[in-house]
């Protein structure tokens, strides 16, 4: 299947594979993990069975992407080393210790509390159990943290020097940690994580909308998603116009492909809508641009200079034709989303918010875009940084492990039959849980314990009382 | 050097591996066990066992791979280019019994397979860990900071020995864990299944020991040499003890003592591995020390260990103890 490609290109393969599969599901655990702590307090709070009803249907969906996102992030915690040795080596004192602080604060702080969140309700207590969401709800955020410092600094690298055995030896932890795009980088990907979740939540709502199941549930998930996606997506749009300006400052290599700047603009750049790069003539064909703007959003000034790819040397220049198109992916969805947002806000005002059908047929359509964007916006930064691992110091090519071609292509062969095969499955069940909110009533807060064993002081256990998480459906199927 | 970090972070890296060794081996050893119980309800309550507290013990092993990484890159950067067969194996292995925990309970046509994903899954970690530590015992050819073998070398006699080894001492866990955590028919099977387990890690671990010291001279020397020496006959000792209380454990159908004796069999058999191996970290040519991050890294990560590994220790031990006693077999977490 890859007889020919050499290792690099394979295993740059099996990263942009493996990471691509694991970065949808911590997009949305991390959402989905805020959003079943809301659901937690306000049930608390308000004592609204419907809050401990949504609380327990995103929590079953949660449980299943959790999974799928714990056992595609260890392949990514061993991938570092059998593929990337010679990066692991280099570059380990600096960002393993920061994956290391991620493990120890995040990762065990999310597997620790999660067991109780999914499974202990009744053996500690609500409170308790409100607590470990909450701990869980925390992990994720604090994961985000630190996986974002490490790559930020691979984009942005400082703090550190070199030493005789050309590994990146850590200077200054501040200056690593705070490196100069990763307050703008966490912030566009826990927005992002958070929009991803609010349009997942808001389909699912829509669809029962439509199909007019439980429409107290469907009309309280959809409301919430659709107050997220309409503050969000703005704020979005902000924090990645930021995060643009920050790259045109670091990595202004990045932001020429992202723009399709092949030549440089001395008196006022276009902005380029649509067009085909042609990587062998260094140009755009078919370019709609319109004049001016590219210096107007980059430099707030129409007639700013700005420097295009003629000013890069060829073996510093990012793969162009990739980072233009999944930029301009990105791009559109997110005014999508913003779009769903305001016509959301004016169905609210005009109090059609559970009536109007094309607006639940949007969000409906809209559930995945999400991921979409995220992954085109992971695209644009990761293949953007491209030919160098860390920016400006250590190149790709130069990070390989001396491993073999026919092992990296065996694996990548073994990694995609697997994930398609696994991960096609868990979204399948995944699917199948959205579809079926349960009809039927369920015991609220104080109807008594629920799946009790008889270790806890609880009261004695009603055996009718359990609490089915299928909501009353089987298996079955 | 009066207070020598490197030494430290190999104590603290050998003691997340331990860990994960004992608890994910009893949760895999539970993995293991499922052909032996066709009974659906059997495997319902056995997976039940472990549900709640297998991705805290999985987090161990992503800790020596990162701290690894972190404080040892030149160890992380060699040893897993050099077994990446059986890493690769292993991790293919975790992803099907991880999703197993879930996707089991989401479908009944297809259960069959989530089934087979979590045996079959656990049985391919498991041994695919037992070659990986075989090979490393074996020892790892390194030049000039990077692996210099090929990517078939770690396999031979004594890594397939040594990765039995594993599969059926991950398997004794298992039983044990489940002598321990249920009842009825299924404490009696598990406990029946406990005996042959016992006998086969006993064995495993004698055959590893006696083949272990003619793969390099070292190994040898240093057990039959001072102060190392004095381990030698400790550990033999104790090892001996455990098995003993395993045996009375297990004949004496008590519900805890066979776990915890196995455990300790583990643990004697971690330290065994330790005595071998110090003061390389990649048999044969490079120790902690010329395997250590720059000082700063170790430094930095050191202060959060210290203070971060105790707790991480406390509120997993809470959460075990939510969880604990015998398994109600009505008690549905799903």
């Amino acid at each position: 299947m890859f007889e020919g490609f050499d290792a690099l290109l394979l295993a740059r393969m099996q990263f942009a594979f493996t990471v691509s599969f694991h970065i949808i599901f911590p997009a949305f655990s991390i959402g989905l993990a805020s959003y079943l702590f809301v659901l937690n307090g306000l049930w608390l709070w308000k004592k609204e069975k419907v809050y401990f009803d949504l609380f327990n249907f995103w929590k079953t969906i949660f449980a299943v992407a959790f999974g799928m996102g714990v056992v595609s992030g260890i392949v990514m915690s061993y991938q570092f080393g059998t593929n990337w040795a010679v990066f692991s080596d280099k570059a380990g004192p600096v960002m393993g210790p920061l994956m290391g602080y991620e493990v120890l604060t995040a990762f065990f702080l999310e597997a620790g509390f999660l067991g109780i969140m999914l499974f202990g309700l009744n053996r500690v207590g609500p409170k308790l159990h409100f607590f470990a969401t909450g701990m869980v709800a925390l992990g994720t955020l604090i994961s985000a943290t630190w996986i974002l410092s490490a790559n930020s600094w691979m984009h942005t690298p400082q703090g550190f020097a070199m030493n005789a055995d050309g590994q990146f030896v850590p200077v200054s932890w501040f200056k690593i940690i705070f490196n100069p795009s990763f307050p703008y980088r966490f912030t566009h990907m826990v927005l992002a994580a958070y929009l991803t979740t609010a349009l997942v939540v808001g389909a699912t709502g829509a669809w029962h909308l439509l199909k007019k199941t439980a429409h107290d549930r469907a009309h309280t998930m959809f409301s919430m998603a659709m107050w997220m996606a309409a503050i969000v997506a703005p704020l979005q749009i902000l924090a990645g116009d930021a995060q643009g300006l920050n790259t045109l400052e670091h990595q202004p290599a990045k932001v020429m492909a992202m723009e399709g700047h092949y030549e440089s603009h001395p008196n006022g750049a276009p902005l380029i809508l649509f067009g085909i790069p042609n990587p062998a003539e260094k140009r755009i064909d078919y370019a709609v641009e319109i004049p001016k703007l590219s210096s107007l959003i980059l430099k707030h000034d129409l007639n700013a200079p700005l420097a295009g790819l003629d000013t890069i040397p060829d073996d510093r220049e990012p793969p162009v034709a990739v980072v233009f198109w999944s930029f301009r992916v990105m791009i559109a969805i997110g005014f999508a989303m913003l779009g769903l947002g305001l016509w959301s806000l004016y169905c609210r005002w005009r109090k059609t918010l559970d009536s109007n059908v094309w607006l639940h047929r949007a969000a409906v359509l809209m559930g995945p875009a999400g991921f979409i964007a995220v992954l085109a916006g992971w695209i644009t930064t990761e293949v953007g940084r491209q030919p160098y691992t860390v920016y400006g110091y250590l190149r790709t090519v130069e990070s390989i492990s001396p491993v073999d071609a026919p092992a990296v292509a065996t694996s990548l062969i073994a990694f995609i039959v697997v994930y398609f095969f696994v991960f096609g499955a868990g979204t399948f069940y995944i699917l199948r849980l959205m579809a079926r909110l349960p009809r039927n009533p369920q015991p609220a807060l104080n109807d008594g314990p629920l799946r009790t064993a008889g270790v806890t002081p609880a009261p004695a256990m009603n055996a009718k009382g359990r609490v089915d998480d299928n909501g009353g459906y089987d298996d079955a199927v | 050097m009066p207070f020598d970090i490197a030494f430290i972070w190999a104590g603290i890296i050998a003691f997340a591996v331990l860990a994960y060794v004992i608890l994910d081996g009893f949760d895999l050893g539970v993995g293991i066990l499922f052909p032996f119980f066709p009974e659906r309800h059997d495997r319902d309550v056995m997976m039940n066992t472990v549900a709640p507290v297998w991705d805290g013990n999985e987090t161990w092993l992503v800790l020596g791979g990162g701290g690894l990484m972190a404080v040892f890159p030149l160890a992380y950067a060699t040893i897993l280019p050099a077994l990446y067969v059986p890493i690769i194996a292993m991790l293919l292995g975790l992803i099907f019994r991880g999703v197993a925990f879930e996707y089991r309970w989401r479908t009944t046509r297809a259960q069959f397979l989530w089934n087979w994903a979590f045996a079959g899954g656990s049985m391919i970690a498991a041994f695919s860990q037992g070659m990986a530590l075989g090979a490393l015992v074996q020892g790892i050819s390194v030049v000039n900071r990077a692996y210099a073998g090929h990517w078939w070398d770690w396999f031979s006699p004594f890594t397939v020995l040594t990765g039995l080894a594993v599969l059926v001492g991950y398997a004794l866990l298992g039983a044990t864990w489940l002598v321990m955590r249920t009842g009825g028919d299924l404490r009696e099977k598990a406990h029946s299944i406990a005996t042959k387990a016992a006998i086969g890690t006993v064995v495993g671990m004698a055959a590893v020991s006696i083949w272990t010291p003619f793969l390099a001279p070292s190994y040898l020397q240093r057990w039959f040499s001072w102060p190392t020496a004095a381990f030698s006959v400790i550990v033999p000792v104790l090892v001996a003890g455990c098995i003993a209380l395993l045996i009375y454990g297990i004949r004496s159908n008590r519900d805890s003592l066979p776990f915890v004796a196995a455990l300790g069999l583990f643990v004697l058999g971690f330290a065994g591995i330790g005595i071998s191996f110090y003061p390389f970290i990649v048999p044969p040519s490079v120790t902690i020390w010329d395997a250590a991050a720059p000082y700063d890294s170790m430094v930095f990560l050191l202060v959060g260990a210290v203070i971060l590994v105790p707790t991480i220790l406390i509120y997993t031990g809470y959460a075990y103890w939510v969880f604990r006693g015998k398994m109600n077999p009505d008690e549905g977490y799903h």
